[in-house]
Protein backbone atom coordinates (compact mmCIF):
# COMPACT_ATOMS: atom_id res chain seq x y z
CA UNK A 1 0.00 0.00 0.00
CA UNK A 2 1.43 3.38 -1.04
CA UNK A 3 1.59 6.40 1.25
CA UNK A 4 -0.95 8.06 -1.05
CA UNK A 5 -3.36 5.17 -0.54
CA UNK A 6 -2.88 5.32 3.21
CA UNK A 7 -3.46 9.08 3.14
CA UNK A 8 -6.72 8.81 1.24
CA UNK A 9 -7.90 5.96 3.46
CA UNK A 10 -7.04 7.99 6.55
CA UNK A 11 -8.81 11.05 5.15
CA UNK A 12 -11.99 9.00 4.70
CA UNK A 13 -11.76 7.84 8.31
CA UNK A 14 -11.22 11.38 9.61
CA UNK A 15 -14.18 12.64 7.62
CA UNK A 16 -16.44 9.90 8.94
CA UNK A 17 -15.42 10.21 12.57
CA UNK A 18 -14.69 13.90 13.00
CA UNK A 19 -16.71 15.44 10.17
CA UNK A 20 -13.64 17.10 8.63
CA UNK A 21 -13.92 17.12 4.80
CA UNK A 22 -11.49 14.53 3.41
CA UNK A 23 -9.76 17.03 1.09
CA UNK A 24 -8.69 19.08 4.11
CA UNK A 25 -6.83 16.10 5.56
CA UNK A 26 -3.43 16.85 4.05
CA UNK A 27 -0.05 15.56 5.29
CA UNK A 28 1.21 18.70 7.04
CA UNK A 29 -1.97 19.22 9.08
CA UNK A 30 -1.88 18.86 12.87
CA UNK A 31 -4.86 16.90 14.18
CA UNK A 32 -5.30 19.04 17.27
CA UNK A 33 -4.31 22.51 16.02
CA UNK A 34 -5.47 22.45 12.40
CA UNK A 35 -8.26 19.89 12.25
CA UNK A 36 -9.68 20.50 15.76
CA UNK A 37 -9.63 16.79 16.59
CA UNK A 38 -9.38 15.92 20.29
CA UNK A 39 -7.81 12.93 22.03
CA UNK A 40 -11.04 10.88 22.09
CA UNK A 41 -11.57 11.28 18.35
CA UNK A 42 -7.93 10.30 17.87
CA UNK A 43 -8.66 7.04 19.71
CA UNK A 44 -11.57 6.38 17.38
CA UNK A 45 -9.45 7.21 14.35
CA UNK A 46 -6.76 4.81 15.61
CA UNK A 47 -9.28 1.99 15.99
CA UNK A 48 -10.74 2.65 12.54
CA UNK A 49 -7.24 2.80 11.06
CA UNK A 50 -6.46 -0.55 12.65
CA UNK A 51 -9.59 -2.05 11.06
CA UNK A 52 -8.74 -0.55 7.67
CA UNK A 53 -4.96 -1.05 7.49
CA UNK A 54 -4.40 -3.89 9.96
CA UNK A 55 -1.85 -1.86 11.93
CA UNK A 56 -2.42 -1.41 15.65
CA UNK A 57 -1.87 2.08 17.02
CA UNK A 58 -1.68 1.74 20.83
CA UNK A 59 -2.94 4.53 23.13
CA UNK A 60 0.57 5.30 24.39
CA UNK A 61 1.73 5.82 20.77
CA UNK A 62 -1.10 8.19 19.90
CA UNK A 63 0.20 11.27 21.68
CA UNK A 64 3.32 11.20 19.47
CA UNK A 65 1.32 11.14 16.25
CA UNK A 66 0.64 14.84 15.89
CA UNK A 67 0.26 15.34 12.15
CA UNK A 68 -1.50 13.45 9.38
CA UNK A 69 1.94 12.55 7.96
CA UNK A 70 2.93 11.06 11.36
CA UNK A 71 0.03 8.60 11.14
CA UNK A 72 0.72 7.83 7.48
CA UNK A 73 4.37 7.07 8.37
CA UNK A 74 3.37 4.90 11.34
CA UNK A 75 0.90 2.88 9.28
CA UNK A 76 3.29 2.66 6.35
CA UNK A 77 6.00 1.13 8.56
CA UNK A 78 3.55 -1.41 9.99
CA UNK A 79 1.87 -2.54 6.77
CA UNK B 1 -41.14 -16.84 58.85
CA UNK B 2 -44.78 -15.83 58.62
CA UNK B 3 -44.13 -14.22 55.28
CA UNK B 4 -42.42 -17.35 54.01
CA UNK B 5 -45.38 -19.45 55.04
CA UNK B 6 -47.77 -17.04 53.44
CA UNK B 7 -45.99 -17.44 50.13
CA UNK B 8 -45.81 -21.20 50.56
CA UNK B 9 -49.51 -21.50 51.20
CA UNK B 10 -50.36 -20.15 47.80
CA UNK B 11 -51.25 -22.75 45.29
CA UNK B 12 -49.31 -22.09 42.13
CA UNK B 13 -50.47 -24.28 39.26
CA UNK B 14 -47.74 -25.45 36.92
CA UNK B 15 -47.48 -23.60 33.64
CA UNK B 16 -45.11 -23.21 30.71
CA UNK B 17 -44.37 -19.63 29.86
CA UNK B 18 -43.22 -19.05 26.33
CA UNK B 19 -41.45 -15.76 26.84
CA UNK B 20 -41.11 -12.64 28.90
CA UNK B 21 -41.80 -8.99 28.37
CA UNK B 22 -41.40 -5.63 30.05
CA UNK B 23 -44.60 -4.01 31.29
CA UNK B 24 -43.35 -0.65 32.56
CA UNK B 25 -40.39 1.45 33.66
CA UNK B 26 -39.77 3.76 36.60
CA UNK B 27 -36.93 6.07 37.57
CA UNK B 28 -35.66 8.16 40.43
CA UNK B 29 -33.03 10.88 40.72
CA UNK B 30 -31.98 12.66 43.89
CA UNK B 31 -32.91 16.37 44.20
CA UNK B 32 -29.44 17.86 44.46
CA UNK B 33 -28.14 19.11 41.10
CA UNK B 34 -24.39 19.48 40.62
CA UNK B 35 -23.41 21.57 37.59
CA UNK B 36 -20.12 21.62 35.73
CA UNK B 37 -19.48 25.09 37.14
CA UNK B 38 -19.89 23.67 40.65
CA UNK B 39 -17.16 21.12 39.89
CA UNK B 40 -14.94 23.75 38.26
CA UNK B 41 -14.87 25.59 41.56
CA UNK B 42 -13.28 22.54 43.16
CA UNK B 43 -11.05 20.95 40.51
CA UNK B 44 -9.21 22.25 37.46
CA UNK B 45 -11.88 21.73 34.80
CA UNK B 46 -14.53 23.76 32.99
CA UNK B 47 -18.01 23.50 31.57
CA UNK B 48 -16.92 23.55 27.92
CA UNK B 49 -14.36 20.77 28.41
CA UNK B 50 -16.81 18.51 30.25
CA UNK B 51 -19.58 19.06 27.70
CA UNK B 52 -17.28 18.34 24.75
CA UNK B 53 -15.45 15.32 26.20
CA UNK B 54 -18.18 13.66 28.24
CA UNK B 55 -21.44 15.33 27.20
CA UNK B 56 -22.67 15.98 30.73
CA UNK B 57 -24.24 19.34 31.61
CA UNK B 58 -25.37 18.48 35.12
CA UNK B 59 -25.79 15.46 37.33
CA UNK B 60 -27.68 14.48 40.49
CA UNK B 61 -26.10 13.58 43.80
CA UNK B 62 -27.80 11.77 46.68
CA UNK B 63 -27.79 13.28 50.16
CA UNK B 64 -25.67 11.80 52.96
CA UNK B 65 -28.67 9.93 54.40
CA UNK B 66 -29.99 8.69 51.06
CA UNK B 67 -28.96 5.09 50.38
CA UNK B 68 -28.90 2.83 47.35
CA UNK B 69 -31.83 0.98 48.92
CA UNK B 70 -33.83 4.21 49.31
CA UNK B 71 -33.36 5.06 45.64
CA UNK B 72 -34.04 1.49 44.51
CA UNK B 73 -37.29 1.49 46.47
CA UNK B 74 -38.61 4.70 44.91
CA UNK B 75 -37.73 3.67 41.35
CA UNK B 76 -39.15 0.18 41.91
CA UNK B 77 -42.37 1.63 43.33
CA UNK B 78 -42.82 3.86 40.30
CA UNK B 79 -42.31 1.01 37.85
CA UNK B 80 -44.74 -1.14 39.83
CA UNK B 81 -47.38 1.61 39.84
CA UNK B 82 -46.95 2.15 36.09
CA UNK B 83 -47.26 -1.59 35.38
CA UNK B 84 -50.73 -1.93 36.83
CA UNK B 85 -49.59 -4.93 38.89
CA UNK B 86 -49.86 -5.02 42.67
CA UNK B 87 -47.04 -5.93 45.07
CA UNK B 88 -48.72 -9.30 45.56
CA UNK B 89 -48.17 -10.13 41.89
CA UNK B 90 -44.37 -9.85 42.14
CA UNK B 91 -42.41 -12.95 43.14
CA UNK B 92 -38.85 -12.04 42.13
CA UNK B 93 -36.84 -8.88 42.81
CA UNK B 94 -33.31 -8.41 41.45
CA UNK B 95 -31.21 -5.30 42.03
CA UNK B 96 -28.14 -4.55 39.95
CA UNK B 97 -25.68 -2.44 41.92
CA UNK B 98 -21.95 -2.06 42.36
CA UNK B 99 -21.87 0.84 44.82
CA UNK B 100 -23.31 -0.28 48.15
CA UNK B 101 -21.03 0.46 51.09
CA UNK B 102 -22.44 -2.40 53.14
CA UNK B 103 -22.58 -5.87 51.56
CA UNK B 104 -25.54 -7.12 53.58
CA UNK B 105 -28.48 -7.33 53.75
CA UNK B 106 -29.15 -7.23 50.03
CA UNK B 107 -30.75 -4.12 48.58
CA UNK B 108 -33.29 -6.32 46.81
CA UNK B 109 -34.72 -8.00 49.91
CA UNK B 110 -35.08 -4.74 51.85
CA UNK B 111 -36.47 -2.72 48.94
CA UNK B 112 -38.99 -5.49 48.19
CA UNK B 113 -40.15 -5.52 51.77
CA UNK B 114 -40.56 -1.75 51.81
CA UNK B 115 -42.68 -1.99 48.66
CA UNK B 116 -44.98 -4.51 50.33
CA UNK B 117 -43.81 -7.38 48.16
CA UNK B 118 -44.20 -10.45 50.34
CA UNK B 119 -41.38 -13.02 50.40
CA UNK B 120 -40.16 -12.73 46.81
CA UNK B 121 -36.97 -14.33 45.60
CA UNK B 122 -34.57 -11.43 46.09
CA UNK B 123 -30.91 -10.89 45.33
CA UNK B 124 -28.38 -8.28 44.24
CA UNK B 125 -26.17 -8.68 41.20
CA UNK B 126 -22.93 -6.90 40.37
CA UNK B 127 -21.90 -6.49 36.76
CA UNK B 128 -21.11 -2.79 37.28
CA UNK B 129 -22.40 -0.58 34.46
CA UNK B 130 -23.63 -3.64 32.54
CA UNK B 131 -25.62 -4.69 35.62
CA UNK B 132 -29.13 -3.83 34.47
CA UNK B 133 -28.78 -5.77 31.22
CA UNK B 134 -27.34 -8.74 33.13
CA UNK B 135 -30.19 -8.58 35.66
CA UNK B 136 -32.80 -8.30 32.91
CA UNK B 137 -31.33 -11.37 31.21
CA UNK B 138 -31.22 -13.40 34.44
CA UNK B 139 -34.77 -12.41 35.32
CA UNK B 140 -36.09 -13.05 31.83
CA UNK B 141 -34.60 -16.55 31.92
CA UNK B 142 -36.12 -17.19 35.35
CA UNK B 143 -39.53 -16.12 34.05
CA UNK B 144 -39.25 -18.31 30.95
CA UNK B 145 -38.16 -21.25 33.07
CA UNK B 146 -41.25 -20.88 35.22
CA UNK B 147 -39.27 -19.94 38.35
CA UNK B 148 -41.25 -16.71 38.74
CA UNK B 149 -44.25 -15.02 37.14
CA UNK B 150 -43.65 -11.31 37.54
CA UNK B 151 -40.42 -9.65 38.51
CA UNK B 152 -39.07 -6.29 39.46
CA UNK B 153 -35.63 -5.49 38.05
CA UNK B 154 -33.85 -2.45 39.45
CA UNK B 155 -30.55 -0.72 38.78
CA UNK B 156 -29.58 1.55 41.69
CA UNK B 157 -26.32 3.32 42.41
CA UNK B 158 -24.79 5.83 44.74
CA UNK B 159 -21.56 6.20 42.78
CA UNK B 160 -20.65 9.35 44.68
CA UNK B 161 -19.90 7.20 47.74
CA UNK B 162 -16.93 5.90 45.72
CA UNK B 163 -15.74 9.18 44.22
CA UNK B 164 -12.67 11.22 44.92
CA UNK B 165 -14.03 14.75 44.45
CA UNK B 166 -10.49 15.95 43.78
CA UNK B 167 -9.97 13.52 40.87
CA UNK B 168 -11.10 15.53 37.87
CA UNK B 169 -11.05 12.51 35.57
CA UNK B 170 -13.82 10.75 37.51
CA UNK B 171 -15.73 13.29 39.63
CA UNK B 172 -17.12 14.94 36.49
CA UNK B 173 -18.58 11.65 35.23
CA UNK B 174 -20.32 9.63 37.92
CA UNK B 175 -23.65 10.33 39.63
CA UNK B 176 -26.48 8.79 41.64
CA UNK B 177 -29.91 7.45 40.74
CA UNK B 178 -32.09 4.40 40.17
CA UNK B 179 -34.22 2.91 37.42
CA UNK B 180 -36.52 -0.08 37.32
CA UNK B 181 -38.61 -2.30 35.08
CA UNK B 182 -41.48 -4.67 35.80
CA UNK B 183 -41.08 -7.85 33.78
CA UNK B 184 -43.73 -10.52 33.27
CA UNK B 185 -43.73 -14.04 31.93
CA UNK B 186 -45.77 -14.41 28.79
CA UNK B 187 -47.87 -17.42 29.74
CA UNK B 188 -48.79 -20.32 27.57
CA UNK B 189 -51.85 -19.51 25.50
CA UNK B 190 -50.82 -15.98 24.56
CA UNK B 191 -50.11 -16.15 20.84
CA UNK B 192 -46.44 -15.80 20.05
CA UNK B 193 -47.16 -13.09 17.51
CA UNK B 194 -48.98 -10.89 20.01
CA UNK B 195 -47.30 -7.70 21.06
CA UNK B 196 -49.29 -7.92 24.27
CA UNK B 197 -52.28 -5.99 25.48
CA UNK B 198 -50.45 -2.67 25.20
CA UNK B 199 -48.83 -3.32 21.84
CA UNK B 200 -49.92 -1.56 18.70
CA UNK B 201 -49.81 -3.82 15.69
CA UNK B 202 -49.74 -0.92 13.25
CA UNK B 203 -46.66 0.66 14.74
CA UNK B 204 -44.38 -2.28 14.07
CA UNK B 205 -41.62 -1.81 11.53
CA UNK B 206 -42.45 -3.67 8.31
CA UNK B 207 -39.43 -5.97 8.61
CA UNK B 208 -40.76 -7.52 11.81
CA UNK B 209 -44.33 -8.34 10.84
CA UNK B 210 -46.06 -9.99 13.74
CA UNK B 211 -42.84 -11.06 15.40
CA UNK B 212 -42.92 -10.83 19.16
CA UNK B 213 -39.51 -10.50 20.78
CA UNK B 214 -40.43 -9.67 24.36
CA UNK B 215 -36.97 -9.86 25.83
CA UNK B 216 -34.52 -11.21 23.27
CA UNK B 217 -31.52 -13.44 23.95
CA UNK B 218 -28.72 -11.61 25.74
CA UNK B 219 -25.24 -11.29 24.28
CA UNK B 220 -22.92 -10.92 27.22
CA UNK B 221 -19.29 -11.30 28.09
CA UNK B 222 -16.38 -9.99 30.06
CA UNK B 223 -12.68 -9.17 29.90
CA UNK B 224 -11.27 -9.66 33.37
CA UNK B 225 -7.74 -9.29 32.04
CA UNK B 226 -8.59 -5.61 31.66
CA UNK B 227 -10.16 -5.38 35.12
CA UNK B 228 -7.76 -2.66 36.17
CA UNK B 229 -9.18 -0.24 33.60
CA UNK B 230 -12.01 0.69 36.01
CA UNK B 231 -11.54 -0.26 39.63
CA UNK B 232 -11.70 0.44 43.35
CA UNK B 233 -8.61 -0.96 45.05
CA UNK B 234 -9.44 -0.58 48.73
CA UNK B 235 -12.44 -0.27 51.05
CA UNK B 236 -11.77 3.38 51.61
CA UNK B 237 -10.64 4.03 48.06
CA UNK B 238 -12.29 5.66 45.08
CA UNK B 239 -13.04 4.68 41.49
CA UNK B 240 -10.08 5.05 39.18
CA UNK B 241 -10.40 4.77 35.44
CA UNK B 242 -8.17 4.58 32.39
CA UNK B 243 -10.47 6.87 30.42
CA UNK B 244 -8.79 6.50 27.06
CA UNK B 245 -8.50 2.73 27.34
CA UNK B 246 -12.14 2.37 28.34
CA UNK B 247 -13.18 4.68 25.51
CA UNK B 248 -11.30 2.55 22.99
CA UNK B 249 -12.84 -0.65 24.35
CA UNK B 250 -16.40 0.66 24.64
CA UNK B 251 -16.50 2.26 21.19
CA UNK B 252 -15.44 -1.09 19.72
CA UNK B 253 -18.41 -2.98 21.19
CA UNK B 254 -20.73 -2.48 18.21
CA UNK B 255 -20.37 -6.14 17.13
CA UNK B 256 -22.01 -7.09 20.45
CA UNK B 257 -24.97 -4.86 19.58
CA UNK B 258 -25.19 -6.32 16.10
CA UNK B 259 -25.16 -9.83 17.50
CA UNK B 260 -27.97 -8.98 19.94
CA UNK B 261 -30.06 -7.74 16.99
CA UNK B 262 -29.23 -10.85 15.00
CA UNK B 263 -30.23 -13.16 17.85
CA UNK B 264 -33.53 -11.30 18.13
CA UNK B 265 -34.07 -11.72 14.40
CA UNK B 266 -34.01 -8.05 13.47
CA UNK B 267 -31.62 -5.58 11.89
CA UNK B 268 -30.44 -2.33 13.54
CA UNK B 269 -32.61 -0.44 11.02
CA UNK B 270 -35.68 -1.95 12.73
CA UNK B 271 -34.82 -0.40 16.10
CA UNK B 272 -36.99 2.51 17.17
CA UNK B 273 -34.74 3.21 20.15
CA UNK B 274 -31.17 2.48 21.22
CA UNK B 275 -30.46 2.78 24.92
CA UNK B 276 -26.77 2.20 25.62
CA UNK B 277 -25.29 2.67 29.06
CA UNK B 278 -24.99 6.41 29.64
CA UNK B 279 -21.24 6.37 30.21
CA UNK B 280 -20.08 9.20 27.99
CA UNK B 281 -21.98 10.93 25.18
CA UNK B 282 -19.01 10.45 22.88
CA UNK B 283 -19.15 6.67 23.37
CA UNK B 284 -22.91 6.72 22.79
CA UNK B 285 -22.52 8.72 19.56
CA UNK B 286 -19.69 6.52 18.30
CA UNK B 287 -21.71 3.34 18.85
CA UNK B 288 -24.82 4.85 17.25
CA UNK B 289 -22.80 5.95 14.23
CA UNK B 290 -21.25 2.52 13.79
CA UNK B 291 -24.68 0.90 14.03
CA UNK B 292 -26.27 3.43 11.68
CA UNK B 293 -28.92 4.43 14.20
CA UNK B 294 -30.16 8.02 13.77
CA UNK B 295 -29.52 10.41 16.65
CA UNK B 296 -33.19 10.97 17.52
CA UNK B 297 -33.59 7.27 18.35
CA UNK B 298 -30.65 7.22 20.74
CA UNK B 299 -30.88 7.82 24.48
CA UNK B 300 -28.93 10.86 25.66
CA UNK B 301 -30.04 10.93 29.28
CA UNK B 302 -26.42 11.37 30.39
CA UNK B 303 -26.66 15.10 29.64
CA UNK B 304 -28.66 15.72 32.81
CA UNK B 305 -28.18 12.47 34.71
CA UNK B 306 -24.45 11.81 34.49
CA UNK B 307 -23.12 8.27 34.54
CA UNK B 308 -25.24 6.33 37.03
CA UNK B 309 -23.71 2.93 36.23
CA UNK B 310 -26.32 0.15 36.37
CA UNK B 311 -29.13 2.69 36.84
CA UNK B 312 -28.47 4.53 33.59
CA UNK B 313 -30.30 2.26 31.13
CA UNK B 314 -33.61 1.96 33.05
CA UNK B 315 -33.40 5.61 34.13
CA UNK B 316 -33.06 6.67 30.49
CA UNK B 317 -35.90 4.35 29.50
CA UNK B 318 -38.22 5.74 32.17
CA UNK B 319 -37.51 9.30 31.08
CA UNK B 320 -37.99 8.45 27.39
CA UNK B 321 -41.31 6.79 28.31
CA UNK B 322 -42.38 9.97 30.16
CA UNK B 323 -41.43 12.08 27.16
CA UNK B 324 -43.40 9.84 24.81
CA UNK B 325 -40.24 8.84 22.95
CA UNK B 326 -40.87 5.08 23.20
CA UNK B 327 -43.06 3.47 20.56
CA UNK B 328 -45.05 0.70 22.16
CA UNK B 329 -44.72 -2.76 20.59
CA UNK B 330 -41.55 -1.92 18.66
CA UNK B 331 -38.00 -3.23 19.21
CA UNK B 332 -35.38 -1.30 21.22
CA UNK B 333 -31.77 -2.27 21.89
CA UNK B 334 -30.37 -2.07 25.42
CA UNK B 335 -26.64 -2.29 26.02
CA UNK B 336 -24.51 -2.08 29.15
CA UNK B 337 -20.72 -2.01 29.49
CA UNK B 338 -18.26 -1.09 32.19
CA UNK B 339 -16.10 -2.35 35.01
CA UNK B 340 -15.14 -6.00 34.90
CA UNK B 341 -14.75 -5.32 32.15
CA UNK B 342 -18.20 -6.63 31.35
CA UNK B 343 -20.86 -6.07 28.73
CA UNK B 344 -24.37 -7.23 27.85
CA UNK B 345 -26.91 -6.34 25.18
CA UNK B 346 -30.42 -7.47 24.32
CA UNK B 347 -33.36 -6.38 22.18
CA UNK B 348 -36.66 -5.79 23.96
CA UNK B 349 -40.17 -5.10 22.78
CA UNK B 350 -41.10 -1.71 24.24
CA UNK B 351 -44.09 -1.70 26.60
Amino acid sequence: MTDQEILSGLAEIVEEIAGVPADEVTPEKSFVDDLDIDSLSMVEIAVAAQDKFGVEIPDEQLKDLKTVQDVVNFVSKGV
Amino acid sequence: MAATLRRGERSIPPYSPIGSRILAFGGYQPDQVVTNDDLARRVDTNDEWIRSRVGIESRRVAGPEESVTDMATVAGGKALAASGLSPADIDLVVVATCSTILPMPSVAAVAASRLGIIAPGAYDLNAACAGFCYALAAVSDSLKAGSARNALVIGAEKMTDWLDWDDRSTCIIFADGAGAAVVAAVPDGVPADSAGPRGDERSRPPSTPGRFIGIGPVVWGSAGDQGNKIQVTSRTGAITQDGQGVFRWATSLHPVALQACERAGISPADLTAFIPHQANLRIIEALARKLGIPRERVADDIVHAGNTSSASVPLALSRMAEQGRLESGTPALLMGFGAGLSYAAQVITLP
